[in-house]
């Protein structure tokens, strides 16, 4: 299946029952297979005029209790984070997949990594965090939608997948997990006020009372920190060079770091999977050198920085524009890191 | 004893926080009574928008979602659209409605959503001090247009009401003003209507109600309510722009 509608197919079979999106390269086989199939599941399928009434028509369908998503490209995620914050603000689950592209501005529809900094700190004005999954294969997306609902409906917030151009696109063999369906609403959805009326609001007006609430977020974002991070590890300690790379980059890095240990170099690799919380606990191993691997201008290297906190020396290897990296060429980057540093003139 | 008047069930027992004088109080009763009257209120759900009215959630007895800044229209149709029957209104201001959030209302009125819109014009934007709205009468002095707005540099007030009413998808679209009880009784009836535009599965239902703000009008309420009379009635004129009897979209398409 193509990336986008296997992300799309997975959803449904995760209980989604409603979807509101906009139009944008390139990810819009995903609204279009979600036309298609939301219907006949006695879903909700509806084409927003924008993403930000697409994002606000998310909140409104989460509210009253629905599994429900959208997805864009990174132009209409700039557009979708004043609601996310609203989201975040009223504590309201919901699943954002975004299928980067290059920036900034219109930048072109090639596939990129350049919005690592929005989905992990950018969300929206406020104190806003959100679980970030990044999958590498078609497959993985699958997996990673699914884990996407229950996520944000344990911690009743909004969680973003952040895939690719490349992955958006991509066909691949892919095993669909069996259909659940969709969980009934949750005591504290707007399905009409038989009992006891609910509110849905971010609004705090006293100080103290904001602050009680967004206290109460940052527990819940270091619960998550505490619980959620993902990754992927393979001969890091000790290794010439370990390579940190996620998404469509690690799944280069991997060929990348074959050809490398071919040549006799000891090579490792590091993959996030969760962007946020980042897994910080993956670079307590120690290599001679790390180097980060993205495209982008060179964004998830500053967590790596934090990460190894000076233990080993943290280079950079960036693609930008919607270039995607060759193999050969990545592995040429891993051998001058394992080489003598440059030293700054 | 004949009971002639009362606090409807919908209307909670507390105290507003609105300036004295300002007509979100009457509008509030007006939903209210149109809810009790409909006797929907175990299955409404309101949107609360951005504006003085944003605290509507704390004076009506249903449950309620508070929307950013002009996207109620969105968020309620999120509503609607997975809880189809349910009732679902808004409550929104002038710059809330006609400025930021144009978009989203012109979008679900055009989709012809299930929704009733209660929309509450007094020419300017209350909550943050006085500024011009696009309702702002010509002339009309506010905290950003300090020689009276220039229709030339500012632009003419956008009319609301009679610019949906042009939709296919709005079912009803009415304006009224809540400055006398004879205009209530009117307003009255055009919330109620709006609400059973929804009800009877028609198209969406609107309701531009004419109030006042004294304080950032610079007026006492009597000389408010004064002023509404005298020069926002005639730059909005009072009347039903739309009153379809059945839904759109059931037009036979080879007629």
């Amino acid at each position: 299946m193509k990336g986008n509608e296997a992300m799309a197919e997975a959803a449904i079979r995760a209980g989604c029952r409603a979807y509101f999106g906009y139009p944008i390269t390139p990810q819009s086989e995903l609204p279009e297979y979600m036309a298609r199939h939301l219907p006949a599941v006695g879903g909700v399928f509806l084409q927003a005029e924008s993403e930000v009434a697409a994002i606000n028509m998310v909140y409104g369908a989460a509210g009253a209790g629905a599994r429900v998503m959208t997805s864009t490209s990174s132009p209409g995620f700039s557009l979708m984070t004043e609601g996310l914050s609203y989201l975040i603000g009223a504590r309201l689950p919901c699943v954002v997949v975004t299928v980067m592209r290059g920036g900034p501005g219109l930048g072109n529809i090639a596939p990129s990594q350049a919005d690592y900094f929005q989905v992990t700190r950018g969300l929206g004005h406020g104190d806003v965090r959100a679980i970030v999954l990044a999958p590498a294969t078609v497959p993985e997306a699958v997996e990673l939608v699914g884990l996407a609902f229950a996520l944000a409906d344990r911690y009743r917030l909004p969680v973003v997948v952040a895939a690719d151009g490349l992955l958006g696109q991509m066909m691949e063999p892919v095993e669909l997990p069996p259909a659940v369906p969709p969980p009934p609403a949750p005591p504290w959805a707007t399905t009409g006020a038989a009992a006891a009326r609910r509110v849905i609001s971010s609004i705090r007006l006293a100080p103290e009372a904001l602050e009680r609430h967004v206290l109460e977020l940052v527990a819940t974002y270091e619960a998550i920190a505490a619980r959620e991070p993902r990754w992927e590890t393979d001969g890091v300690e000790g290794a010439d060079v370990a390579v940190v790379a996620y998404g469509t980059t690690a799944r280069i890095a991997r060929s990348a770091v074959a050809r490398a240990r071919a040549s006799g170099l000891a090579v490792g690799l590091v993959r996030p999977i969760t962007l946020w919380p980042f897994p910080a606990a993956a670079f307590a191993s120690r290599p001679r050198r790390w180097l980060v691997a993205e495209m982008s201008g060179g964004q998830m290297v500053d967590d790596v920085r934090l990460a190894v906190g000076g233990r080993a020396p943290v280079l950079g290897y960036t693609r930008v524009g919607g270039v995607v990296p060759t193999p050969v060429e990545l592995a040429e980057a891993i051998a001058r890191a394992a080489g003598p540093l440059e030293v700054p003139a | 004893m004949i009971r002639v008047a009362g606090r409807p069930r919908t209307l909670l027992d507390v105290p507003m926080h609105y300036c004295p004088g300002c007509t979100h109080g009457i509008v509030h009763r007006l939903v209210a009574e149109a809810i009790d009257a409909l006797g929907i209120r175990e299955r409404t759900v309101g949107v609360a928008s951005v504006g003085c009215s944003v605290f509507i959630y704390d004076y009506l007895d249903v449950d309620f979602q508070q929307a950013a800044h002009g996207r109620a229209p969105a968020v309620a149709t999120g509503i609607k659209r997975v809880l189809p029957d349910r009732v679902v209104f808004t409550y929104q201001g002038d710059g809330d409605l006609a400025s930021i959030g144009a978009a989203e209302i012109l979008h679900a009125a055009a989709r012809g959503e299930r929704l009733t819109v209660i929309y509450v014009n007094n020419a300017l934007y209350g909550m943050t001090g006085g500024q011009m709205a696009p309702t702002t009468l010509p002339g009309m002095r506010t905290t950003t247009t300090p020689e009276g707005r220039d229709v030339r540099r500012h632009g003419a007030p956008l009319r609301v009401a009679e610019l949906l009413a042009g939709l296919d998808g709005v079912a009803y679209a009415a304006r009224e003003a809540v400055t006398s009880p004879a205009r209530i009784h009117r307003a009255r009836r055009a919330v109620e209507a709006a609400f059973r535009a929804q009800l009877e599965d028609r198209g969406l239902g609107i309701v531009e109600l004419l109030s006042t703000c004294p304080v950032n009008w610079g007026l006492d309420p009597p000389e408010a309510l004064a002023w509404c009379e005298a020069h926002m009635v005639p730059v909005f004129p009072l009347g039903v722009f739309k009153d379809l009897r059945r839904a759109q979209g059931t037009v036979d398409a080879g007629a």
